[in-house]
């Protein structure tokens, strides 16, 4: 590397080697089409989802030298995803939108069942669940988390990650099976209004309610 | 809090119908992961390695001085 060489000699220097940050650029581009997909079953709009993992990759570049090597760069980078989305959401940024481009893949049907389930009816409904379950759901039942890195992830106790994971997936459940899941047009609605219940626990009744 | 057992429609099987906490993972488990890896198996937009090639240019040592 020319210019900028900390005052040589000192190889153990305790910031980041030359090494270190081409491991953490590494690392980081390779977490990324995780990061979209966590971003995409979490906010449904491709575009938008996209938006918040540019927004995280800044994030973590600014914030590398909080990165403990050897720790999982994707647990680590999930956790800026999520709070930058939280904070979005509560911006207004996403309305529960739903990208029907993602939508009309149909979910190849498991052994023994008569029917397929759409991938969208599917993603439409784990769209109306309440973030927090949501994401408990996506970490665990998609990204293959541990109940312990996820509670990791969403900085709560292991036992309440196990409840929002139970709970989103009775939800699931009981809206697969009664073909309840709400169409595309009153979507908007029920995603968003659940998401503002939401989001008023989490900012603490912050006056999200406005809405026309 | 409502309960959170008797959702009737019980699909195929008899799971078990309470608690919240299924053995067998719903059939509709797979059709989540199927959800993460086609986003995951996309191909990647040129924008997120541009960004980052970007982040890697800037040079770290300006206006950088962690006191300790």
């Amino acid at each position: 590397m020319s210019g900028g060489e900390p005052s040589g000699g000192q190889p153990s220097a305790p910031g980041r080697s030359a090494a270190d940050k081409s491991d953490f650029k590494r690392d980081l581009t390779d977490v990324v089409p995780h990061l979209r997909a966590f971003a995409r079953g979490l906010c449904g709009r491709p575009d938008l989802a996209d938006d918040l993992v540019q927004e995280t990759l800044l994030k973590a570049w600014a914030a590398q030298d909080r990165f403990e090597p050897g720790t999982s760069m994707r647990a680590w980078t999930f956790v800026i995803l999520r709070n930058a989305y939280l904070t979005d959401m509560r911006r207004n940024r996403f309305r529960g939108e739903y990208d029907e481009g993602v939508a009309e893949r149909i979910l190849t049907a498991p052994a023994g069942q008569e029917e397929p389930i759409h991938l969208s009816d599917l993603h439409r409904a784990l769209l109306t669940l309440p973030a927090e379950r949501r994401e408990a759901l996506l970490l665990v039942g998609a990204g293959g988390f541990s109940y312990e890195e996820a509670a990791a992830i969403c900085g709560c106790a292991v036992g309440t990650i196990k409840s929002r994971v139970g709970r989103a997936r009775a939800a699931l459940s009981e809206m697969l099976a009664s073909g309840s899941i709400p169409r595309r047009s009153t979507d908007d609605d029920v995603a968003h209004s659940a998401i503002l219940e939401e989001l008023e626990a989490v900012a603490g009744g912050n006056g999200v309610n406005s809405r026309g | 809090m409502a309960s959170i057992n008797g959702q009737g429609g019980n699909q195929g099987e008899g799971g078990t119908p309470a608690g919240g906490d299924r053995r067998r993972p719903p059939e509709w488990a797979d059709g989540l992961k199927q959800l993460y890896d086609s986003v995951v198996e996309e191909a990647l937009p040129d924008s997120f390695k541009d960004l980052l090639d970007r982040l890697d240019a800037i040079p770290p040592a300006r206006g950088r001085d962690d006191g300790k």
